[in-house]
């Protein structure tokens, strides 16, 4: 399934996105469960708030990495998130 | 980039976040069971036998916090609010919302008696993230209980309250000899209650259950006519409902990964501060577990004798010590090892390979015979319950 880049995106309810120090990396918490979200995984996630959209997340991501070519990473993360559940057209 | 959540891919995006992942061994989970009182009276509880010495010695609920906040500084982010019924502390509301507040994911598990729209709205608004409701046992009155308007009311009216709160409907069942046979009126009465996920466990051997074992335990042909409505539910409904069957240990011939690993991941919390690596260890002999009201949780974890026993391979006996699989199963249950032959560094004797293995296939063909249902078998059970407790403590200490 294809997720659109232009929609702003959601966390889906039941999932909780945080930074952990004692684990030094983001995490993403749902009922009974953890998903380590080190690097770039966490740097997309944060950027999900239910207003940006794909392509605003790969702007923002362009702007504090600069020199990345990032498109392509950054979408197929989103397809990813999105095909696990974890985030949704909002 | 590579598959979510197995790493970065951009080294610009990574080079200020450090990637020592693996040097913290907190534990991840911790179980805070804040009370064994409860209303119900089931037989196959896990709860220890002798549950009501803990009742003059509660963790008011400052203590719990602290210990909350001490097992949130090394890393935990899974908090289980339990019990007995964690609803019958009037305090369950502040803990959940302040665990929330540290940063914890918080699971309530109840029975749901007790659960009004004031309650779950706090709840809701102190940030828990899910509820459990695990099926309330009538083993008393199995079949006036399942099909009592009464009940099913009462069942539909916290389930309406569950959903109308955004929550998703997790239903927990725990099946067993007497009950398991029922088990098309129970899947019936989960789909009018909307569930969205349905755990169908078999009860595990350990305290009331032990006791009751051979009441408890199905036979072969039993759990594979539960395992056939299942399937037939799971094929009409599909992700509307999802439903989980576990089956009973007792018939694998490999021991479950128990705790993942005894100090590895999880931490248990008894209504007295008890700490423990699980629901049970409070029963295994020579062993003084430390209590959260005396020491920090750091000390507890990480230097304690009791959280490092059994933590890595070095305690195992053969036949785990050379076997290939001990990354996997890390030994089984010590609790049940135990239990059933005496000695805690034993292989659980689920394991095809522990010389101790016959007394669950004794068990087991135990079960395979004939014998007498649930209404004749009411008054042999154990039931969990306060007098219970008080005189299976002067009975067995």
């Amino acid at each position: 399934m294809t997720l659109p880049t232009d929609k702003a995106l959601v966390l889906e309810r039941q999932f909780r996105f945080q930074w952990e120090p004692a684990q030094n990396t983001h995490v993403l918490l749902y009922p009974e469960g953890l998903i380590k979200l080190p690097g770039s995984a966490g740097e997309i996630m944060k950027r999900i708030d239910g207003k940006a959209s794909a392509e605003d997340i790969v702007r923002s991501l362009e702007q504090a990495f600069p020199g990345a070519d990032l498109q392509q990473d950054v979408i197929d993360f989103l397809e990813v998130a999105h095909d696990k559940g974890w985030i949704r057209v909002a | 980039m590579t598959k979510a959540g197995s790493g970065s891919l951009n080294s610009n995006l990574s080079t200020n976040l450090s990637t020592n992942l693996n040097s913290t061994a907190g534990p991840l989970w911790v179980n805070a069971e804040i009370t064994y009182k409860c209303p119900l009276h089931c037989v196959f509880c896990y709860n220890p036998l002798n549950y009501t010495s803990t009742y003059d010695s509660e963790l008011t609920t400052e203590e719990w916090l602290k210990a909350f906040r001490e097992a949130r500084a090394l890393g935990a982010v899974q908090l289980g609010i339990s019990g007995g019924e964690p609803l019958v502390r009037k305090d369950a509301e502040v803990l959940v919302a302040e665990a929330s507040k540290m940063g914890y994911y918080v699971n309530l598990l109840t029975s749901g008696v007790g659960l009004t729209e004031e309650r779950i709205a706090a709840f809701k608004a102190g940030g828990l993230g899910q509820i459990q409701l695990s099926f309330q046992d009538s083993t008393k009155e199995m079949n006036d209980f399942l099909s009592s308007t009464k009940t099913f009311d009462l069942k539909l009216k916290v389930a309406r309250l569950i959903k109308q709160y955004d929550y998703p409907m997790v239903l927990n069942v725990v099946l067993h000899r007497l009950n398991i046979d029922h088990i098309e009126q129970i899947l019936e009465m989960a789909e009018a209650m909307e569930a969205d996920h349905v755990e169908l466990a078999n009860s595990q051997y350990y305290a009331w259950a032990l006791k009751n074992r051979e009441y408890l335990m199905p036979s072969r042909e039993q759990i594979q006519k539960a395992e056939a409505v299942t399937e037939r539910f799971r094929k009409r409904l599909g992700k509307k409902m999802k439903l989980y069957f576990v089956m009973p240990d007792y018939y694998s011939d490999r021991p479950k990964a128990c705790m993942n690993g005894w100090g590895s991941v999880f931490l248990n919390i008894a209504p007295d501060g008890l700490a423990l690596p699980c629901h049970e260890a409070r029963m295994l002999p020579g062993l003084e577990f430390p209590n959260v009201r005396d020491h920090d949780v750091r000390w507890i974890w990480n230097e304690s004798r009791a959280f490092n026993l059994y933590r890595g391979d070095s305690w195992m006996q053969e036949p785990c010590r050379s076997c290939d699989e001990r990354g996997k199963d890390f030994g089984g249950c010590r609790c049940q090892a135990y239990m059933l032959t005496g000695d805690a560094t034993n292989a659980d004797p689920v394991c095809s390979k522990s010389h101790h293995h016959g007394l669950i296939t004794t068990q087991v063909d135990l079960a395979q015979k004939p014998r007498d249902g649930a209404e004749e078998v009411r008054s042999l059970l154990f039931y969990r319950d306060d007098k219970t407790s008080r005189a299976l403590e002067t009975s067995e200490p």
